[in-house]
């Protein structure tokens, strides 16, 4: 490889590289006059049919400058290349009553949904995988950040985070090392932002031992008029980048952009996981809020992936499609950066905003206030062309769409592995896995134990406690409760309430299956709370694209939902893809996060999970089949086969109205929905949110559909929860059961003063018992 | 534009307790960068009745406020040690002046705030790291030592309460001296009961200077003022969710009653 900025003085003569830029910069002139300079393309990762598209659009090679450009916003990470014309099924599938309260749809920062009353609500999943595994603090604390820029660039103020996470065995030694750095790192940077945690994951699962799922979301709110959009339009209004200065951290080809210095006194080999200071980024959201309310800025973007690369392009192909911008006036925390690195720096905390020329006094003056940094790039023009210049020098000049948008769309070959038959053949049922399955009343007691102290069902509190879930005040419900409640206008008490879901065991089982249930569990959850399911936000980790086994998966696990948002009613609003988790060949088990925003009118009114009063009735909605493959049940004895429980969404909107109804007219005290863990988790944790037990007999939902105590306790089943009903709500209660046809069983009562879960048939548990066991796991592995 | 998330006038709690009297006291909530529970605390006052004044860090007045409210967050992202930044900005210089003056302005830091505090040398002793060494968040249980304060008049002396506690750096610590004599004069004003969350030495979760006008604690009583968003505790029902509001009541009765 030749390099394309050749040394111009020799390695080591110039000791202060501080002080002049000594790299020689490769021109738009330049380039057209050395057509046959050789490039680092596929260092930076494109392939040769995309360098050659590069070549073809410009008509020319590329200078280094806009190599990075377009190796950075071609990447998988930022085009979708892959997954795109799968994508777009999300937006097809869509029904007029889908679009209605659909403010902003996919492909800005984020969706926004209507809410009523004049408010507008926000929400977005990513993924944050890689860095979270090589620096795993780090890695998850710039998840957030990343996140709540999304959030605050449409406009909204951030009001509440939340994080789904998949680790590998609880037992590996380097799962700790993970565990540790990404709650952390999460807590440290979330909660130094003033934002609570209302909520989550948490998944142990060998096949995340190389490769675990740091996920992120955030969620806004703001009234209809400050919604904000990523465009920079109007001739003559100014480009500034704000926030933190531009270092040299987060560039993913720093090793060959730094062939672009002659100096190797600079740092060689720069961290490619970008550096989080939360500090920076809550004086951030505060500046950037005080600007919204000023109306100080025509368009704004965070900074993520991809820096200023992605920035100026999508600002400016989003808007007139024009701008100039001067690249040495950006503010460097490294002044040894090179023009490509700093296009391609991934530095945090950092924001682009157009401003008219008349706002840039106000503007200012806001920066001040906060004493945050800011530099004026350049401005807007109605050119049709990104133009960068380092020092006048024209660097870059494209035609933004070309960089933003037009980038490489593959259809990745797929096709059903071969392997997937035999999986689904090897049901949990009458495995060697099943040989002794519990059923005298001791074991079942011992299995039941068992189950909450497992990995995936014990208690997270080790987790959760270290989130601040109160700041903000407006916290109705968080974790351990089905889904975070957050209240949006104090004065009507109106709120929004968030659950993701995914199951990759599910998912690996069949995918289309797999990621409608993971939508139906997110729902079923918001449901749960009492409030309205409204939009929908995903987070679609899977394995390398380029193995058609993954490729099926992906386009299964997107067909299914796509097809699940519109059964249900309810539209994508955003999103992330995320590919290539693997290690080495094995890919991760397919693992399609899903996020289900709802809507209550009164926060008052949301259902929380735990039992309290006494005596109130116990019932079970829903019908239990025998459905343990790819239960935890089967995932405890180390069986991972057959086909998961079936989807009937129709079901799920019918319990869906019922819970929200009944939470809506105080037919019930409390609600919890069955998932992972079946009725037996359901009722340990119903019984240990308050520390109050239940009286509970099962025989009649045994009779009706057929199973024995053990499947009655541990299918998993869908379209199931349990909830608490007074005693003078249960006639009501009933009766509106009844009308809508939907199967409910009294399966006990609520008994405040025993402290115990008696069910019948299965030895008495002690709450103090079930306690250690569900609150003993995590410490024991993670002190 | 509706200011965001919107800060209600919640005038329903401030009409039970005394048909708005309290209002006319003003609390002024200072704001650092990197403060977080100054809404919070800002709401915690109006819903005790009386009227929130946000103060800015920068300020070089006080202006007409009767009492002051430092509260929690990450000051200047707590980098150098928390607290020690804050310390020196200019409306520090005022409050400081105005607590140690004749007229004993009443001032409440709440974790970050009570660790300004201890930087400013309103009160002593100083925190460190939880002994844990991790940030927790926690309903906890204190006991009112003192009920003689400006913000625990309210209180029956040795009642407890439970409010959140959410901090990373809270364990307290100042010398033997030090802790003897603050227990003597009866300044260590909360303790944490069954459980200390952070090692703090003997159980302090929040003391007083001499005169009483100024507390600090780490635990927040500003989340534990508005029923349905305080704490729900694991191992109890019925339990009240607003054992925190006594702080505001207990200083704006101060105010009110003439005492400022």
């Amino acid at each position: 490889m030749t390099e394309i900025n050749s040394v111009v003085e020799p390695v080591g003569s110039v000791v202060e590289p501080v002080e002049t830029k000594k790299f020689n910069i490769d021109t738009v002139e330049n380039a057209a006059n050395t057509p046959d300079t050789d490039l680092p393309w596929a260092e930076l990762g494109l392939k040769q049919n995309e360098f050659d598209e590069v070549v073809k659009v410009l008509g020319r090679r590329p200078t280094a400058a806009e190599l990075a450009m377009y190796s950075v916003m071609w990447s998988e990470h930022c085009s979708y290349k892959s997954s795109k014309n799968h994508l777009r099924q999300f937006g097809d599938k869509v029904t007029e009553e889908m679009k209605k309260d659909m403010l902003v749809g996919i492909g800005e920062n984020a969706g926004v949904t209507n809410l009523g009353d004049g408010w507008a609500v926000t929400f977005k999943i990513e993924s944050h995988n890689s860095p979270s595994f090589v620096e795993p603090y780090q890695g998850a604390a710039t998840g957030i950040g990343g996140i709540v820029r999304d959030i605050i660039s449409m406009g909204a103020r951030p009001v509440a985070v939340m994080d789904p996470l998949r680790f590998g065995a609880i037992d590996h030694p380097d799962t700790a090392r993970v565990m540790h750095g990404a709650v952390a790192g999460i807590g440290g940077y979330g909660n130094s932002l003033g934002l609570p945690n209302i909520g989550g994951e948490m998944v142990f699962d060998s096949v995340y031992q190389g490769n675990p799922l740091v996920n992120a979301l955030a969620v806004g709110v703001m009234r209809h008029e400050d919604i904000r959009l990523a465009n920079a339009s109007g001739k003559g209004n100014k480009v500034v980048l704000f926030g933190a200065r531009t270092g040299g951290d987060g560039i993913g080809g720093a090793s060959v952009l730094a062939s672009e210095s002659f100096d190797d006194t600079k740092p060689s080999k720069r961290p490619a996981v970008q550096v989080g200071d939360p500090f920076a980024e809550k004086v951030l959201i505060e500046c950037c809020l005080e600007l919204f309310k000023g109306s100080l800025v025509e368009g704004i973007q965070d900074l993520g992936a991809a820096g200023i690369s992605c920035a100026t392009s999508e600002l400016a192909s989003n808007g007139d499609g024009g701008m100039e911008v001067e690249l040495t006036s950006v503010l460097l925390r490294d002044p040894t950066l090179t023009p490509g690195e700093i296009l391609m720096s991934e530095s945090q905390e950092r924001m682009m905003a157009v401003v008219t020329p008349e706002n840039i006094a106000a503007f200012e003056s806001v920066m001040d206030k906060w004493a945050v940094e800011y530099s004026w790039l350049g401005e807007v023009t109605d050119t049709g062309r990104l133009i960068i210049t380092w020092e006048g020098e024209v660097i870059v000049d494209v035609d933004p769409r070309t960089v933003a948008h037009d980038g490489p769309v593959y259809d990745r070959p797929f096709a059903r592995p071969e392997w997937q038959d035999s999986v689904q053949a090897d049901s949990f049922t009458g495995s060697v896995q099943d040989a002794g399955r519990p059923a005298a009343p001791a074991e079942l007691a011992k299995a039941v134990t068992e189950l909450v102290a497992s990995p995936n069902m014990c208690s997270k509190s080790w987790i959760t406690d270290q989130y601040d879930r109160y700041v903000g005040g407006n916290t109705s419900m968080a974790f351990p409760d089905d889904a975070g409640v957050v209240r949006v206008d104090e004065e009507t008490s109106l709120g929004v309430a968030l659950a993701t879901d995914a199951n990759g065991r599910y998912t690996y089982l069949d995918p289309y299956y797999g990621a409608q249930l993971a939508l139906a569990e997110a729902y079923r959850n918001v449901a749960t709370s009492g409030a309205v399911p409204m939009a929908v936000s995903d987070c679609l980790n899977f394995g390398s694209p380029e193995d058609p086994d993954v490729m099926w998966q992906l386009a299964e696990a997107i067909r299914g939902l796509s097809d699940a948002c519109m059964e249900l009613g309810i539209p994508v609003t955003g999103g992330n893809v995320s590919l290539y988790n693997q290690t080495g060949t094995t890919p991760i088990h397919p693992s399609p996060v899903v996020a289900v925003l709802g809507k209550l009118d009164d926060v008052a009114r949301r259902t929380p999970s735990g039992w309290k009063e006494d005596g109130q009735a116990i019932y079970l909605l829903g019908t239990t089949a025998n459905e343990l493959d790819g239960s935890e049940w089967a995932n405890m004895r180390g069986h991972l086969g057959g086909l998961p429980p079936k989807v009937d969404l129709g079901v799920e909107r019918s319990l869906g109205e019922i819970l929200i109804n009944a939470s809506r007219d105080g037919m019930i005290d409390s609600a919890h929905d069955l998932s992972e863990g079946g009725l037996a988790a359901a009722l340990v944790e119903s019984a240990l949110r308050y520390g109050v037990g239940a009286r509970i007999a099962l025989q009649d939902v045994m009779d009706r559909d057929g199973v024995d105590l053990f499947t009655a306790l541990f299918s998993e089943t869908q379209g199931r929860a349990i909830v608490g009903v007074p005693r003078s709500e249960e006639v009501r209660f009933n009766d509106m059961c009844t009308a809508r046809g939907f199967a409910h069983t009294r399966i006990g009562v609520v008994d405040s003063q025993s402290g115990e879960l008696a069910i019948n048939g299965v030895d008495t548990l002690s709450l103090d018992a079930l306690r250690e066991a569900h609150e003993g796991t995590l410490p024991k592995y993670f002190g | 534009m509706t200011e965001l998330p919107l800060i209600g006038g919640a005038p329903a709690a401030a009409e039970m307790f005394d048909g708005g009297a309290l209002a006319g006291a003003r609390i002024g909530v200072v704001t650092f960068p990197g403060t977080l529970d100054d809404r919070d605390a800002m709401r915690a006052v109006r819903l005790a009745g009386g009227t929130a004044v946000p103060l800015w860090h920068a300020d070089t007045e006080l202006g007409d406020v009767d009492a002051v409210i430092i509260p929690g967050g990450f000051s200047y992202g707590d980098y150098l040690r928390a607290g020690a930044i804050a310390r020196f900005a200019p409306l520090m210089g005022k409050i400081i002046d105005a607590a140690n003056s004749d007229a004993k302005l009443p001032v409440l830091g709440i974790c970050n705030g009570f660790q300004i505090l201890t930087e400013s040398h309103l009160l002593p002793g100083s925190m460190i790291k939880n002994d844990h060494l991790k940030f927790l968040c926690r309903d906890q249980v204190l006991r009112v030592e003192n009920n003689t304060t400006d913000w625990t008049l309210d209180y029956a002396a040795g009642q407890e309460i439970t409010i959140p506690l959410k901090n990373q750096d809270g364990q307290y610590i100042a010398d033997e001296k030090t802790l003897d004599a603050l227990e003597a004069e009866g300044r260590v004003v909360f303790r944490y009961m069954g459980f200390n969350p952070n090692g703090s030495r003997r159980d302090i979760a929040g003391i007083s200077n001499a005169a009483g006008n100024v507390v600090g604690l780490m635990p927040h009583p500003e989340h534990a003022t508005e029923t349905g968003f305080g704490p729900e505790s694991l191992d109890g029902v019925g339990g009240s969710d607003v054992d925190g509001l006594g702080f505001f009541t207990s200083v704006l009765t101060k105010i009110v009653g003439g005492n400022k």
